[in-house]
């Protein structure tokens, strides 16, 4: 017979594995997150209030204050942030993740991601591409420009189509994704290309925007992580339906806001636990090194909590050099590795390189303790200052010290019933 | 493989548990050895071990939901 917490594992188990996350619209934020009001701003990783934001995410949120109109100049975003005027909220705890300094506003169009086995739904903001953007602390006017661009064309753009196509189921796409050599955190060109060939009937099939279309695929193509949020939200949709199930030992999920790294686990709701965010061990763009880094950051970690990334790089023969992992042979050590953490191996979500097992997928916080293996995560390197961008890439441990204290508080928790 | 009662006089067939550099010694004077990657559970925290402990036994009678 089965203890309550084994019990409670596998039917958490069974809402991850069966999750089906179908794109179902492009909406803005405040339309489909209705308790995002005025004056309110979501942020990757665990809660933080503005004295204790990294210099990215201090940025992130000075831009995303001028493009919501709240503030017309730097000096008076700083202001209001600074004064506490602005409310800051974890991203999290409104169903949604965004990669790096993860910034939602009311304005921006996100991705609407419904898990179809549950019900529930799960958001993420659509990636701006390379070079300057907000994610990575960006705040110019071009950085304004192009969020513009992107409430006033292409979301609306994208939602016709997805609206079109009734729909574009994801989880295929992914597993198709695995086996084109993408592990879906830092490789995503083959999951952006299928996405393309998905949507591209529907984009330009009696189009109301024709006039934007050029703009458009041009926009699409030109961003090889395109899918990367897409990934992201469907990702949190499955960890999602996980956390509904009480009880359980599970990492429902792991996340940073480039100031700390914190974990939620299925037995402690929404408690996070939290640690100082270590720094990448990564490759850095010509010019870089890694004193110019920032502390890992961004929601994107909920590809590892679901068993992609640095989970899935077996599977990624080409992201192997790109993060700086070594050898191939050292890929497939990552995946074998995040296999001693994990309950076990998602049935959807397989890498041909590896007899199509799973990826080892639904991290047991037992597992990490009494391993003493951090999971790994593969991750964009942000500048430490703000508005200079992605600097490199590599990987990024989790901090052993939230899984103790989980541990703890699960313990005790445990004892006091 | 040694035969019984002849461990000295044959070469031995080692595995080594744990630590590696035992292994890399023994290799390096001509041994065939095999080596298991084992860590004493939560690298020997007495703490963290009892935690587990505590944990495995709450865990056999108590659903864990979050009150």
């Amino acid at each position: 017979m089965q203890s309550p917490i084994e019990e409670a594992n596998q039917a958490a188990l069974g809402q991850m594995y069966n999750a089906d996350p179908v794109l179902v619209d492009v909406a803005p934020a405040s339309e489909v997150m209705p308790q995002l009001g005025d004056g309110m701003l979501l942020h990757a990783g665990p809660p933080v209030q503005w004295p204790d934001m990294c210099s990215p995410m201090r940025g992130a949120v000075v831009g995303a204050l001028r493009y919501q109109g709240w503030a017309g100049t730097e000096e008076e975003a700083v202001g209001l942030a600074s004064s506490g005027s602005v409310s800051l909220h974890s991203a999290h705890g409104f169903s949604a993740v965004g990669p790096m300094t993860g910034i939602f506003s009311p304005s921006m169009p996100v991705f609407v991601v419904e898990n179809r086995t549950l019900g529930n739904r799960a958001y993420c903001t659509i990636n701006e591409g390379l070079g300057k953007v907000m994610r990575f602390g960006a705040n110019d006017e071009s950085v304004i420009e192009r969020l513009g661009w992107m409430e006033k064309t292409l979301a609306p753009t994208l939602r016709e189509a997805v609206r079109r196509a009734g729909g574009i189921d994801l989880r295929p796409l992914m597993a198709q994704a695995l086996a084109m050599g993408d592990e879906m955190h830092q490789r995503n060109v083959a999951a952006t290309s299928l996405f393309f060939r998905a949507i591209a009937p529907h984009l330009v099939r009696g189009s109301s925007q024709q006039a934007s279309l050029s703009e458009v695929t041009d926009f699409l193509v030109g961003n090889d992580q395109f899918f990367l949020n897409l990934a992201m939200a469907a990702g949190k949709s499955a960890m999602d339906a996980a956390a509904s199930i009480k009880g359980s030992t599970l990492v429902t999920a792991m996340s940073r806001n480039g100031t700390n790294f914190g974990i939620k686990v299925g037995a402690l709701g929404e408690r996070w636990f939290t640690a100082p965010s270590l720094m990448p061990d990564g490759l850095y763009f010509p010019g870089f090194t890694s004193g110019d880094a920032n502390p890992d950051m961004g929601d994107s970690a909920i590809l590892e909590t679901l068993g992609l990334g640095a989970f899935a790089m077996a599977s990624s023969p080409a992201v192997v050099g790109f993060v700086g992992a070594g050898t191939y042979r050292d890929a497939v050590n990552y995946t074998r590795e995040m296999g001693e953490i994990t309950m076990g191996n998602h049935p959807h979500l397989t890498i041909p390189n590896l007899d199509q097992q799973g990826v080892p997928s639904g991290i047991d916080l037992r597992k990490v303790v009494e391993t003493g293996i951090a999971p790994a995560i593969n991750t964009g390197i942000a500048h430490k200052d703000a508005g200079v961008g992605q600097v490199g890439a590599g990987i990024a441990r989790a901090p052993l010290e939230c899984f103790y204290q989980a541990l703890e508080a699960l313990v005790n928790h445990l004892d006091g019933q | 493989m040694p035969e019984k009662g002849n461990l000295l006089g044959a070469s031995p067939a080692i595995i080594n548990v744990g630590l590696e550099v035992f292994a890399d010694d023994l290799q390096e004077l001509g041994f065939q050895v095999v080596q298991v990657d084992w860590r004493p559970p939560a690298g020997g925290d007495s703490r963290l071990t009892d935690l587990l402990g505590r944990l495995e036994k709450s865990g056999k009678s108590n659903s864990g939901e979050p009150s």
